[in-house]
């Protein structure tokens, strides 16, 4: 059997802010179907980290490698066609815009009608319609969110809104999917569905997923492997168990 | 069940839209005075300029201060190309075939220049946000009224010694007296086909993609959204519209002077002035901006012809012989009491009207038990 190719691979992955390395000789392999953790004390550079993954940040060394292709020098939304979809720390939704509405927008570049279809209201017209509306609430009862698909976004309940964002990041059809803090403000309650979800997507779409996470028992609970990192530089890598008794990712997180 | 819904809803705004133009095509034979049918020349153009800046104002989040400037270009555009068919002896008087297809001819090129200029005008300006894309698209509405005043073949001069102006209305397509009345379809068949383009627009993927845009940016362009792609792509379409409001100007109008598109204009042909109907209106809604174009326009119509003024007391004879002052209070008012415009994100639907009023009485009823119902809670406590 030929050696797999990682759907995801940095190489010496790092950015400077004028004086200041925020990241670092980053590297990381995610292999398909794979649930890593990326963890770090604050401003360690773990959203520095995804804005690179994600195209918001042009690195200025190293390279992001999405199943053997170079993505470097791309914008952000060509980085979501080649396959990378993530969510963010403070939750973006279109608030203005329902439910439906907001994982029909993920669907857009599948879309192909054009202008003039669109104004004429062609058979492509409709046929595309109707698919996209069907593909929506399917995705959104996976979430449990099909009775809420009329709600406008911003009045769901924090935990719905998080569900809701994987489920737009999920609509773009990507093979890797960033989520950067899900967890965040949830209380035990949410946080247990929203691991349920995690587990649901893993196995309906088997895409990897690299996590951000504070909450250490959803970390420890569900990574295959963990990266952590501080001050930009990976102090150590491996499965949840050494993570935890490894001395310098203690010191990272207690001091000495 | 819901294609049926739209099939039905089709049908009826397709029956309501042809009656509004046989009606506007019959108009002449009712006995329409010429100074109605001024009116109704002025208030389609209206509609089409505040719904075209609402595309970009309330549905793509953008404020462009410059709207004016591409419905000069459409107005100068349809004008010359006018009298450049007229001097070539394809038609000799306005009515007939070749006439006709002149007409189609200046509006839809009326358009796309407009929308090549909003082209090459969006590319560098939409990269700017907020404050700065207001200021230089106001700084290219400027641009574009004094490009145009310097042009030999259509400047102030050019058009005022006799090229277009005068000749504007004996030979072009600038109507006069009775032709305004003959002519009246031509603007409510290219206002109903321009709502309805528009309307069809915002109720597709590009719609949605704008309103993506509009609510969160960065979200946009992380759900695969080409955000600089569909921000020019809006304004283009805008910018279209705006044109071919510039079309209808130029025919409604006898001259043509830079000076009633110019940013410093006191009328109420002014940029600034069509963002006020937008917000008034409410950005996100067309219904609210036609609304508010007819009800804007007819406002200041009549301050300036109507006789309810001298009604008023001495005080606000005064304050209404300023007329951008009534309007500055009006606006604050509905910003106060409507922070929204008057319809919000609210669109009406025809279909929507017809179902609900077989349901009115039950609704009233409704209405009056739930009254009922509060009024004996509260007597009971």
């Amino acid at each position: 059997m030929s050696e797999r190719i990682p759907v995801l691979k940095t190489e010496h992955l790092g950015i400077t802010f004028g004086g200041l390395r925020a990241v670092s000789d980053f590297n990381i392999e995610i292999y398909e179907g794979e649930l890593i953790g990326l963890i770090g004390p604050n401003g360690a550079g773990k959203t520095t980290v995804f804005n690179l993954l994600t195209g918001v940040y042009q690195p200025t060394e190293g390279s992001v490698y999405l199943c053997g292709e170079k993505l470097n020098g791309r914008k952000i939304h060509q980085f979501v066609d080649a396959g990378i979809a993530r969510t963010f720390q403070n939750i973006r939704l279109f608030s203005q815009m329902t439910v439906a509405e907001n994982v029909k927008v993920a669907f857009s570049k599948d879309i192909k009608y054009g202008m003039l279809s669109s104004i004429f209201r062609s058979p492509a017209y409709w046929k595309t319609e109707r698919e996209i509306e069907e593909k929506a609430m399917n995705l959104l009862s996976i979430f449990k969110l099909e009775g809420k698909a009329g709600y406008l976004a911003s009045a769901l309940p924090y935990g719905e809104q998080r569900k809701l964002e994987i489920a737009r990041a999920l609509a773009t059809n990507m093979k890797v999917l960033l989520l950067d803090e899900p967890a965040a403000g949830m209380n035990p309650t949410e946080t247990a569905e929203l691991l349920e979800c995690i587990n649901i997507i893993r196995e309906r779409f088997g895409v990897a997923i690299l996590l951000i996470e504070h909450d250490m028992s959803l970390v420890m609970n569900i990574c295959e492997r963990i990266q952590v990192i501080n001050f930009g530089q990976t102090i150590a890598r491996g499965l949840p168990e050494e993570i935890a008794s490894n001395p310098e990712v203690i010191e990272a997180y207690l001091g000495k | 069940m819901k294609k049926q819904n739209y099939l039905s809803g089709y049908v009826i705004n397709f029956i309501a839209c042809a009656a509004l133009i046989v009606f506007s095509a019959v108009a002449g034979t009712l006995g329409f005075s010429v100074k109605l049918s001024t009116i109704i020349w002025q208030c389609c153009y209206f509609i089409i300029l505040a719904c075209s800046l609402n595309l970009v104002l309330g549905f793509l989040g953008q404020l462009s201060l410059g709207h004016c400037g591409f419905m000069a270009i459409g107005a100068y555009a349809s004008a010359l190309i006018s009298l450049a068919f007229q001097r070539a002896g394809f038609y000799t008087e306005k009515s007939g075939p070749q006439f006709m297809l002149v007409l189609i001819i200046c509006v839809i090129a009326a358009g796309l220049l407009a929308a090549l200029v909003g082209l090459i005008v969006g590319i560098p300006a939409l990269r700017l946000k907020g404050d700065y894309l207001a200021i230089i698209t106001l700084g290219f509405g400027m641009i574009i009224v004094n490009v145009i005043n310097n042009l030999p073949f259509c400047g102030m001069d050019g058009l005022s010694q006799g090229s277009a102006s005068s000749a504007l209305y004996q030979t072009g397509l600038g109507f006069i007296l009775n032709q305004l009345t003959d002519y009246l379809w031509l603007p409510v068949t290219l206002m109903v086909l321009c709502v309805a383009a528009m309307f069809l627009f915002i109720r597709s993927k590009y719609g949605r993609a704008i309103r993506a845009i509009r609510d969160n940016e960065i979200a946009a362009s992380a759900s695969g959204l080409n955000v600089s792609y569909y921000k020019v792509l809006t304004f283009v379409f805008g910018a279209f519209f705006a044109g071919i409001a510039g079309a209808i100007f130029a025919c409604c109008n006898s001259s043509l002077t830079t000076g009633s598109f110019s940013f410093t204009s006191s009328s109420i042909l002014n940029s600034t002035f069509i963002v006020v109907m937008v917000v008034v209106g409410g950005m996100g809604s067309l219904t609210g901006s036609a609304v508010a174009a007819v009800g804007m326009f007819m406002l200041n119509y009549t301050i300036k012809n109507g006789k309810w003024v001298e009604s008023l007391p001495e005080f606000l004879q005064m304050v209404f012989s300023y007329p951008m002052l009534v309007y500055s209070i009006a606006l604050i008012i509905v910003i106060i009491f409507r922070p929204k415009g008057i319809f919000g994100t609210y669109e009406f639907s025809l279909r929507r009207f017809f179902v609900s009023i077989p349901k009115l009485p039950q609704m009233i009823k409704n209405r009056a038990a739930a009254k009922k119902e509060k009024a004996e809670v509260a007597e009971n406590e």
